[in-house]
């Protein structure tokens, strides 16, 4: 039944990772490195967050929300005909059934109800494919906030419909025209706005990314995913899984379902990233691959970038992971080794996508479908294994790309004229 | 040279320094050069170079659009270090503004030799902040150059007093909360600041961010030791694009109007 969920076996507690320290570095990785004019704020947000995270009347309220609104615990699914194919027991976690289609509401939730804890009015935000733009959209219209949201240019035209959603939510949706016009200029304005607001604005930052706090924030936001899903996991087949597979752009729901199985020394963490057209090529976003380490939007970490130091663009089909940097904690973990990071091609993802649409009746993101794709080649490797793959978000938003990727929407030859599409 | 002898040199006619600055390479590697000599002829005391970064959070969308088009017309982090040894030549300490990334990819200890080399004064890090910059700063009193952290109005005493006593060369104060940008009124928050500051430090302080011309100059002038000025300049050369002769004489307009507000302040 859903509702708080307690581990049937193993640790009650599952252990919260060492780092970071209180200078919010993972290793070398992470810490601020950002204008001095945004340290006493994030000073104040990491002081008001860490009191809020000890005080029950907040957890507790995050919780009610979370149940009741967002419809949070979310399933987890014994995908059988997907095993079947596959060769070895796959397990999704629903995130894709919450409120507004993905994990990302635990994350708006948490950091708007903080929001309003601080006494602040306004929150801002960046989006690249507009997820996160209306989840934030509509935490702010569930608690009352004003809300700004930072966009590409590029991405408002390519996706015309989120910023709609984001009207109707009653925000006010900026098309950012300097660089890029993507999502890691969208972030700069973003960023640029907060240093001029910041007295009575909060930003709802959108990934595990960023200056410290943001990073172990988003984390402890999202990680009820882990945690439910490891107590779910035990529950349902009596031990833990052998692997726990997730996408990972900056890795918000990477890190919020690695969190819960960190100490669990025989779970594999598997994080996938975006291979676009390949990892030889320039067009991808597999940072932790590519393996430069840089400063990107405030935190040290790898960076996708040229010789002198500049971002490069990214690529990839799925908006949610085309960033050029990636959460200073999975740079960690990948250096550490407890967790490994493999690249996933556009052409992998979507395969996935097409057979977990045509096995299981689900549709997901494309940023999970890669995720999907590694947890097959997972079990390619390990046949036989129990592998529990966060399924992050539905693909209803995605159904521009799989028409034109798939050249879908045109009627079987046979059919009759007047016939209804296939 | 050290920044702070310039201030020192102007301290001791009675006024205040100008700072200037201009991104390398913009609108050429050469046309920089020479837009920074001319800022230098005609009364500016020292001189930032910007390195062009593709996400620079704390400039406005004057300096973005300078820094973009140096960018797209090439420009490399040695053709800062170039830049820096040509205009450091005048006799004037020429400091490069820059955010951190190009400099840690370029090598820490690597690029404050060559920017000793090239007789290049120090750093203004904008998102480096002393919390973060332990090797910049070995690296710096290794080779003998300034250290200019910035500090804002939302800086608390503690955080003024860490900053300022990891600064080398003068304290950058930057006047208001916001990003680099001309803007019509002169902020009520960089005299306080400066206050706050002068508490702690003995180190010159130098004012930026919105400062467009003489009078606004003369203001900051009567409160603090240094007057920054970058996007107003960076307006001059984009507002005459390809005509550099037009461009170069706005640049020794404007430059004459601070001089003169930094010595009515």
């Amino acid at each position: 039944m859903p509702g708080p969920v307690q581990a049937a076996g193993g640790r009650q507690q599952p252990v919260a990772p060492a780092v970071p320290g209180a200078d919010g570095r993972f290793g070398r990785f992470g810490g601020r490195m950002m204008p001095e004019a945004l340290m006493a704020a994030l000073d104040e947000l990491t002081t008001a967050w860490r009191e809020a995270m000890a005080d029950p009347a907040f957890t507790g309220e995050f919780e009610r929300m979370l149940h009741e609104y967002a419809g949070v615990p979310s399933l987890l699914y014994d995908a059988t005909k997907l095993s079947e194919h596959a060769g070895a027991r796959i397990l999704l976690k629903r995130e894709d059934l919450n409120h507004t289609g993905a994990h990302k509401i635990r994350n708006v939730l948490g950091q708007a109800l903080l929001t309003k804890r601080m006494g602040k009015t306004r929150v801002i935000a960046e989006t690249g494919a507009g997820q996160h733009g209306v989840a934030s959209a509509t935490a702010a219209a569930y608690l009352g906030l004003d809300c700004v949201v930072y966009m590409g240019e590029v991405d408002t035209e390519r996706q015309a419909l989120n910023v709609a959603r984001m009207h109707l939510l009653g925000a006010e949706v900026v098309a950012v025209r300097s660089g890029s016009r993507t999502l890691k200029d969208a972030i700069n304005e973003a960023i640029r706005d907060w240093v001029s607001t910041v007295d009575h604005t909060a930003y709802l930052f959108g990934t595990a990314a960023g200056p410290h706090p943001f990073p172990s924030m988003v984390r402890d936001f999202c990680r009820g995913i882990g945690d439910e899903a490891r107590a779910q996991c035990l529950e349902l087949t009596g031990s833990l899984p052998d692997a726990a597979v997730a996408c990972v752009g900056g890795g918000s729901n990477a890190i919020g379902l690695f969190t819960a199985f960190v100490g669990d020394e025989s779970v594999q963490l598997v994080g996938c990233e975006a291979g676009g057209d390949g990892v030889d090529t320039m067009r991808h976003a597999a940072t932790i691959y590519a393996h430069e380490f840089g400063v990107l939007h405030g935190a040290r970490t790898f960076v996708l970038q040229d010789e002198d130091g500049q971002t490069r663009e990214s690529h990839s089909i799925s908006a949610g992971l085309d960033y050029p940097g990636v959460g200073p904690e999975h740079a960690y973990l990948a250096e550490s080794g407890r967790a490994s990071y493999r690249p996933v091609s556009d052409t992998e993802a979507m395969d996935a996508f097409a057979l977990l649409s045509r096995t299981e009746g689900i549709i997901p993101a494309i940023e999970s479908a890669h995720a999907v794709a590694g947890a097959l080649q997972l079990a390619e490797e390990q046949p036989g294994s129990t592998i529990l793959v966060n399924l992050s978000g539905r693909g209803d938003k995605d159904m521009g790309t799989a028409v034109e990727w798939f050249g879908l929407g045109e009627t079987a030859p046979d059919d009759d004229a007047g016939a209804p599409p296939a | 040279m050290s920044t702070r002898d310039a201030f020192a040199a102007a301290r001791a006619e009675g006024r205040a320094a100008l700072v200037g600055y201009l991104p390398a390479g913009f609108p050429d590697v050469p046309g920089a050069v020479e837009a920074m000599r001319t800022m230098v002829e005609h009364g500016c005391d020292v001189i930032e170079v910007g390195l062009p970064y593709s996400d620079p959070v704390m400039d406005g969308p004057t300096i973005q659009a300078a820094a973009q088009q140096a960018l797209d017309g090439g420009v490399r982090t040695a053709d800062v270090v170039r830049t820096v040894e040509a205009v450091a030549a005048t006799g004037v300490p020429t400091v490069v503004m820059t955010y951190w990334n190009p400099v840690e990819r370029y090598g820490v200890d690597r690029f404050a030799r060559d920017l000793a080399n090239a007789g290049g004064a120090g750093l203004i890090t904008p998102d480096l902040v002393p919390d973060e910059a332990d090797g910049w700063v070995a690296a710096a009193d290794e080779h003998g150059l300034d250290k200019v952290f910035l500090v804002a109005p939302s800086s608390t005493r503690a955080r003024l007093a860490r900053t300022t006593g990891a600064c080398r060369g003068f304290v950058y104060a930057t006047a208001v909360m916001g990003v680099t940008g001309a803007r019509e009124s002169s902020s009520d928050l960089a005299g306080p600041l400066v206050a706050r500051v002068r508490e702690v430090s003995d180190l010159p302080v130098g004012v930026g961010l919105g400062v467009s011309d003489g009078r606004q100059a003369a203001e900051v002038a009567s409160f603090a030791d240094g007057v920054i000025v970058g996007s107003a300049f960076v307006r001059r050369l984009l507002d005459a694009g390809a005509d550099r002769a037009a461009g170069l004489a706005a640049l020794a307009d404007l430059t004459r109007d601070l001089a003169d507000g930094v010595r009515r302040g």
